[in-house]
């Protein structure tokens, strides 16, 4: 086949590009620029995209011996991803830019101009593995439950999979920077990236205030008695207890936690523990990955952000949507965060939360 | 392989390399007292001479720098430094709105950090300054220009510009005029003194010498303030130990090129025009780029510049990549991440365009066959570029 091998100039991409060249397939390495102007330097592993990855790209794709591009995705990222993001933080919401980013610029913009100029799929890093089958392509867990990033790539289509190759799927990431160091790979040591790329000081919060600007409003408890002020509603996030600021204490003397956002007064309702906890979900309509369900009851595990836990849950598929019923109750659940499916390690959809209960 | 980007970098000519090769075996600073020292000194002042034979220059003309860029930088940060110095009112620096990285940069620096004002001359359609508008630029301020900067033909759209013309207004108000003949060496005849140039750029890897071998021809009435301060090994304007080699390899190089340059001419002329003749055959909507005059006073004999619409540049390159014909796009890269050409967009090109164009750039090495195989692949990568930017705007 031939591939393209999306190089971020990380250890993860490096080696699966490795492995797609091993098995035999024509690799072309793709180093994809999501920002007009970069940062010279990586800042530990803050960040992504700086020029220095990009040479680290181009180097590995000089030790596999394949031919290197830089493809400026950079208008799209920003129109999909951080638009996206800034807006969805504005209307009181917990967006997730990794998922977008993989929807909207990897498994889209890429993956069709791969697909028109002649290749057959992109290769990534991702920790996932794609499993065939006679009703299609399916989408499951990584063999590293730690590094498992299926929940980041729930919203990819059937189609989309079909044209996608994760080589890292069955590997642990020990294994993984083992390998690299043994193929003379000079990412093998190089730390993981964590955090937004497009945030490289990790202050979200001063992120979105440079974006927003200031928008004061009030904090309150669930009775509404006012608590004190802020600067931005999107500076909070629901489930969030530190930097509240609060100027009286709880008059039980126990911690608040944001228990809600309100865009539009910008009022953020904070509250003790037990009220943050959700035990159904209201999502907008799923996106099927791989075939689609025909039973509108799903007995399945839901996961609702990166590298948390798998919750049991019932879900039913309504005409408007999904209602997720959870055995337990967990907090931090909040609108605008994905919710994705399991049926044991098989991706079965992904939905994006519009509303949370008790 | 079909190596259609000699304007990025022309292989060496087997001259030059014997020259570099011998030079590599021996020992010597060209500063040193010693015989060894003024064995090399001898190569290097040898060297300078066939240098300011082949381009019309005297030797104590000729200074040798490291790159094409830093040949630049000296004229233009050197020149304005000294005519700045000598006349407070000289903040302008005018130039060209489609020069090289290697001059604009230098002049953006100027006007960010030393209060130049640059003062752009546009371009026609075809990418030519207008003499009367530079005439006109000077006219309105006579003491208040420091210099005066346009290349000797572009090195993205090959358009040839009327520098005699502006050299003779630039020094008609006694404002040091400066072109970046990098892009020309090797394929127009290049005669310093003829054309009236206070100084000119040339970079060695351009025209069949070694890379990171420059030359500024300065006038002997020209004294920028040094970029470089050290030994003051190059008439106290430019410092560093001289590469011995390099400047052998390129002064051969120069040397061959002025010998027989017409014939060269000829050849470059005869494979670019049967790409030009044969692109559109393959491509009926191919856009040339700059001037349709094919003739060296025009257009460069070895360019040929096409916007391919529908298509992204980016993409053509790599799908003629893979069938191993190189050709570039012709604009700078910050990360390899190619952005829409200030040269095509001072064209009045919109950036759709500007990022849908190629630049094939023949030389010496180039045949009949090369354009055989371009023509031959060319329809096949449109198609699947077309089809490629189509999608990515669904």
């Amino acid at each position: 086949m031939k591939v393209l091998a999306a190089l971020s100039g990380g250890v993860d991409s490096s080696v699966a590009a490795a492995r797609a060249v091993d098995a035999g397939h024509e690799v072309v390495g793709v180093h994809l620029a999501l920002s007009k102007s970069p940062e010279s330097f990586r800042n530990g592993a803050r960040g992504c995209c700086t020029l220095e990855d990009s040479r680290d790209a181009r180097r590995t794709a000089d030790i596999l011996g394949i031919p290197f591009y830089v493809w400026d995705l950079s208008d799209r990222f920003k129109d999909d991803v951080i638009d996206d993001f800034v807006a969805e933080y504005e209307a009181g919401r917990t967006p997730n830019p990794c998922i977008r980013c993989n929807e909207k610029v990897k498994f889209t913009a890429v993956l069709e101009r791969a697909l028109a100029l002649g290749f057959d799929a992109v290769c990534t890093g991702h920790y996932a593995r794609i499993v065939e089958t006679v009703a299609g392509h399916e989408l499951h867990r990584a063999v590293d439950e730690t590094k498992d990033q299926s929940y980041v790539l729930g919203v990819l289509s059937g189609d989309q999979l079909a044209h996608a190759m994760f080589p890292l799927g069955y590997s642990e990431k020990s294994e993984v920077r083992r390998e690299a160091a043994q193929r003379g790979l000079l990412v093998a040591d190089k730390p993981d990236s964590h955090d937004l790329c497009f945030v490289p000081d990790g202050d979200t919060a001063g992120y979105l205030r440079r974006h927003l600007g200031d928008r004061p409003g009030r904090i309150v408890d669930p009775s509404g008695a006012d608590l004190g002020g802020h600067d931005g509603a999107y500076a909070f996030t629901v489930g969030q207890r530190k930097g509240l600021q609060l100027q009286s204490a709880a008059s039980d003397g126990r911690p608040r936690y944001v228990l809600s956002i309100e865009p539009v007064s910008a009022t953020v309702t904070v509250g003790p523990r037990e009220q943050l906890m959700v035990g159904a979900v209201r999502a907008g309509a799923p996106r099927w990955c791989g075939p689609v369900p025909v039973d509108r009851h799903i007995r399945c595990r839901v996961q609702v952000r990166a590298h948390g836990a798998l919750m049991p849950a019932h879900a039913r598929v309504g005409h408007d949507g999904l209602v997720v019923q959870l055995d337990q109750p967990t907090p931090g659940v909040a609108p605008g965060q994905t919710l994705v499916l399991y049926d044991g390690s098989r991706v079965v959809g992904a939905a994006t939360v519009t509303a949370t209960a008790a | 392989m079909v190596y259609f980007d000699h304007a990025a970098t022309t292989p060496m000519l087997p001259e030059a390399v014997a020259a570099m090769t011998r030079e590599l075996g021996h020992v010597g600073n060209a500063s040193s007292l010693h015989a060894s020292g003024r064995r090399a000194r001898r190569v290097v002042e040898e060297s300078r001479e066939a240098v300011a034979s082949a381009f019309g220059a005297r030797p104590s003309e000729v200074v040798f720098t490291a790159s094409g860029t830093e040949a630049d930088n000296l004229a233009v940060k050197g020149l304005f430094w000294s005519r700045r110095a000598a006349d407070p009112r000289r903040r302008r620096v005018v130039v060209s709105a489609i020069e090289h990285h290697a001059l604009l940069e230098p002049v953006l620096w100027l006007a960010a950090h030393e209060d130049a004002e640059v003062v752009e001359l546009g371009v026609d359609s075809l990418g030519r300054v207008d003499p009367a508008e530079l005439e006109a630029v000077l006219d309105e301020d006579p003491q208040g220009v420091a210099l005066v900067s346009v290349m000797w033909a572009n090195n993205e759209i090959g358009t040839v510009q009327p520098v005699s013309a502006l050299a003779a207004i630039t020094s008609a108000h006694d404002i040091p005029f400066h072109t970046d003949a990098v892009q020309a060496a090797g394929q127009l005849p290049i005669d310093f003194a003829g054309v009236g140039a206070t100084a000119l750029t040339l970079s060695g890897h351009k025209f069949g010498g070694p890379p990171a071998v420059g030359v500024l021809l300065l006038s002997r009435e020209a004294s920028p303030v040094p970029v470089l301060h050290g030994g003051g090994q190059e008439r106290e304007v430019r410092s560093g130990t001289l590469d011995v080699p390099g400047v052998a390899a390129m002064a051969a190089a120069a040397a061959a090129v002025a010998a027989d340059l017409p014939e060269r001419q000829r050849h470059l002329a005869q494979v670019r025009d049967d790409v030009v003749a044969r692109v559109p055959e393959v491509a009926p909507d191919a856009v040339l780029n700059g001037d349709p005059l094919l003739e060296p006073e025009h257009r460069l004999p070895a360019n040929a510049h096409y916007s391919f619409p529908g298509c992204e540049g980016d993409d053509l390159l790599m799908l003629l990549d893979a069938q191993g014909i190189e050709c570039s796009t012709g604009s700078a890269c910050s990360a390899g991440v190619a952005q829409p050409s200030h040269v095509l967009l001072a064209l009045g090109a919109d950036t759709d365009v500007a990022r849908s164009s190629l630049r094939f750039s023949v030389g010496l090495t180039s045949t009949k066959s090369d354009v055989d195989a371009l023509v031959e692949a060319l329809p096949a990568a449109l198609l699947r570029a077309r089809e490629a930017r189509g999608r990515a705007r669904s």
